[in-house]
């Protein structure tokens, strides 16, 4: 019998065209997605070099991170996004790639298209310039984040140079509490190993609670890998993966679909494989979570205060004492009733259409409190049009709530949607860095709950106390 | 194809000593919508070197005259967290460093520094204090980066090795990149795409 190996182990393997003394692994990559923010400089260096793209069907586009979320349908008024977008279109006309632009049925975040599409398959290597890229590995494959250097090789070669990481292997087992989502697992488990305790790792999340899980709420796991630190994580296909998939626009289809999901079932990491690092974590532990500081890893569960300088250790204080600083708040006190100005539901994390339909569900024949501004970003104009079909916009509106157009947003505030100097916003996105969703902005991360709860309150609030 | 190379470096040193510092610090991303690699250094920084009506604050080290020289960054554990934008790496090299030490780096910047001639040197932590500390004493105080021999050497003689795998090794000091070694492999490649369409 063979060693046992990880899932991570069996795919990265399956994918290594030439593994040559002294270099790093040349790993043959599947699915490569671009966009218009880390891709121009790329197609300078193909025309630079004079090579064509290797293999034009494996690399899709879309225009996302610098798209205005008002008015789509008119010419981008910021002329640098607006040459942005359009050195896209030029770019994958000139190379033969198709392109989801601004307008097209298909458009909207890459990491929500990717999946809904069927384009991101169980078993696969799936890159793209931007750290997100993780979230795709919860079909069960390899999918990181890569620079634009990178971007370049896989163009030019449909290969990228990497050094195999490590294995880490989280396991969560249990029952979730009330009002406790999957952004509030993948928020604790950072909140415990730290904004960079899993540097140099690949993970696999695994465990009957990641069982329970829907894609959706798998995708929101992954697509925070990074913000512990790892290139990515994965999580095992399962019926919940094939069904997902099953009749998606660019999956298999009929009989060679039934057969793919055959190879599907074999992805899976054999009893005994090792791991370089392994992680147990009890459901019932969690709690709705939220972030007080400026990294993802500065959460605490919302019974929880702010840690107190005496709980941080010596060589961190300064980095502390600026964090809170920055966000206007104090050592030890309770963010339960902290007035919010912004709610910022949106973005790669969160934004598909069950995170749509938790805040619907919640905020239906409720109003939102006044001075709060509530933007409710969708990932995909499949996601909007979903939306739309269910009436989740009336409900939106009834609220006061704005359901704007598909894009990145206030995740990252490079186009027009940015919180303001000082201000506090719930977000349902992924970081909460300085100045992340526009210059000195404060950022609160939480789940899309905890999001409609802050809207309708106009406070944070413990979600238990809610729903 | 590229024709910068790395080998040696002996000049001063910028200190930064903040840790997580992440890629939005380094180049918020408003700063992302050029379509070139140039430029990129005048916002390094930006929110942490410009107040909002774009005067420089004083306080920040980029804005200190004795450190204009600089060449080395030296900042806290666990640089370049976050985005995958390269523009931070684009950002740092266009200021004109060529090296940034810490005590750890995020993956992502690592790769993206390496394919742009700017070497992450990582050091114990205790090796970060002892640098911090000489820059403390003296601004101008002399580091020597020396890749050949993987080590880093202060003018007080306190030195340490520093790890990076042979293969970037030989390409920034040869002045190779990822593109021209994957592109010799082509034929390989051709035959593994066909056999998994």
């Amino acid at each position: 019998m063979s060693t046992p190996t990880t899932l991570f182990d069996k795919i990265w393997d399956a994918h290594v065209v030439k593994r040559a003394e002294g270099h790093p692994d040349a790993l043959f990559i599947d699915r490569h997605f671009i966009h218009e923010v880390t891709s121009p400089q790329a197609f300078d260096g193909l025309r630079k070099r004079g090579i064509s793209v290797f293999n034009i069907g494996r690399t899709t586009a879309t225009a996302d991170h610098n798209v205005p979320t008002k008015d789509q349908h008119l010419p981008i008024k910021e002329a640098l996004s607006r040459h942005q977008v359009e050195t896209l279109r030029k770019n994958c006309a000139d190379f033969g790639i198709e392109l989801y632009d601004l307008g097209h049925p298909f458009q909207g975040i890459v990491h929500i298209i990717g999946p809904e599409l069927g384009l991101t398959q169980p078993g696969m290597t799936i890159v793209c310039g931007d750290s997100h890229t993780s979230t795709h590995g919860a079909f069960g494959n390899i999918a990181f984040g890569i620079g634009t250097s990178e971007v370049e090789q896989v163009l030019a070669t449909q290969c990228i140079l990497q050094y195999k990481p490590k294995r880490m292997r989280i396991s969560i087992n249990g029952k979730l509490g009330k009002g406790v989502t999957s952004k509030d697992i993948i928020l604790y488990i950072i909140s415990k190993i730290s904004a960079s305790g899993a540097t140099g790792y690949f993970v696999e999340y695994a465990g009957d609670t990641i069982e329970s899980l829907s894609m959706e709420a798998r995708m929101t796991i992954c697509n925070m890998s990074i913000e512990m630190g790892a290139r990515g994580g994965l999580i095992a296909p399962d019926e919940t993966t094939f069904n997902y998939i099953r009749g998606r626009r660019f999956a298999p289809q009929g009989e060679a679909f039934d057969k793919a999901v055959e190879t599907w079932r074999t992805l899976k990491t054999d009893e005994g494989a090792t791991f370089d690092r392994e992680l147990n974590i009890n459901a019932e532990d969690i709690e709705p979570m939220i972030t007080y500081g400026t990294n993802p890893g500065m959460g605490i569960g919302i019974s929880h205060q702010v840690p107190n300088l005496s709980d941080i250790p010596e060589s961190e204080l300064a980095s502390y004492t600026k964090s809170l600083a920055y966000m206007g708040l104090e050592p030890g006190m309770d963010l339960v009733g902290k007035p919010v100005d912004y709610v910022f539901i949106g973005s790669c994390t969160n934004a598909r259409i069950e995170d749509l339909r938790q805040v619907a569900e919640f905020v239906k024949g409720k109003q939102k409190a006044d001075g709060v501004e509530v933007w409710i970003v969708p990932g995909s104009v499949q996601v909007a049009n979903q939306a739309k079909a269910e009436g989740l916009d009336k409900v939106f509106a009834a609220a006061g709530f704005e359901l704007r157009d598909p894009g990145c947003s206030a995740c990252l505030g490079m186009n027009e949607d940015k919180i303001p100097a000082g201000k506090y916003c719930v977000s349902t996105s992924n970081r909460n860095f300085e100045g992340r969703q526009g210059p000195q902005s404060r950022t609160f991360l939480a789940s899309p709950l905890t999001a409609a709860v802050a809207a309708v309150t106009g406070k944070v609030q413990d979600v238990r106390e809610f729903v | 194809m590229s024709k910068e190379t790395f080998t040696k470096l002996t000049a001063t040193a910028a200190p930064l000593p903040i840790e997580n510092i992440d890629t939005d610090q380094i180049i918020p991303a408003r700063f992302l919508k050029a379509t070139t690699r140039e430029g990129f250094g005048d916002n390094l920084f930006r929110d942490w070197r410009y107040n909002a009506d774009d005067t420089p604050k004083a306080d920040f080290v980029l804005n200190n005259l004795t450190y204009a020289d600089a060449r080395i960054l030296v900042a806290g554990k666990n640089f370049g967290m976050g985005s995958s934008r390269e523009h931070a790496a684009w950002a740092i090299h266009d200021y004109g460093f060529k090296v940034v030490i810490s005590s750890f780096f995020a993956d992502i910047f690592k790769n993206n520094a390496l394919n742009n001639f700017v070497l992450p040197a990582q050091v114990s932590d205790a090796f970060l204090a002892e640098i911090f500390k000489a820059i403390d004493a003296d601004p101008h105080t002399l580091i020597t980066v020396d890749l050949a021999n993987q080590t880093i050497t202060l003018a007080n003689g306190l030195s340490e090795s520093f790890d990076i795998n042979t293969y970037k090794k030989t390409c920034l000091m040869n002045g190779y990149d990822d593109i021209d070694y994957l592109l010799s492999l082509k034929e390989d490649i051709k035959q593994f795409d066909l056999a998994h369409a």
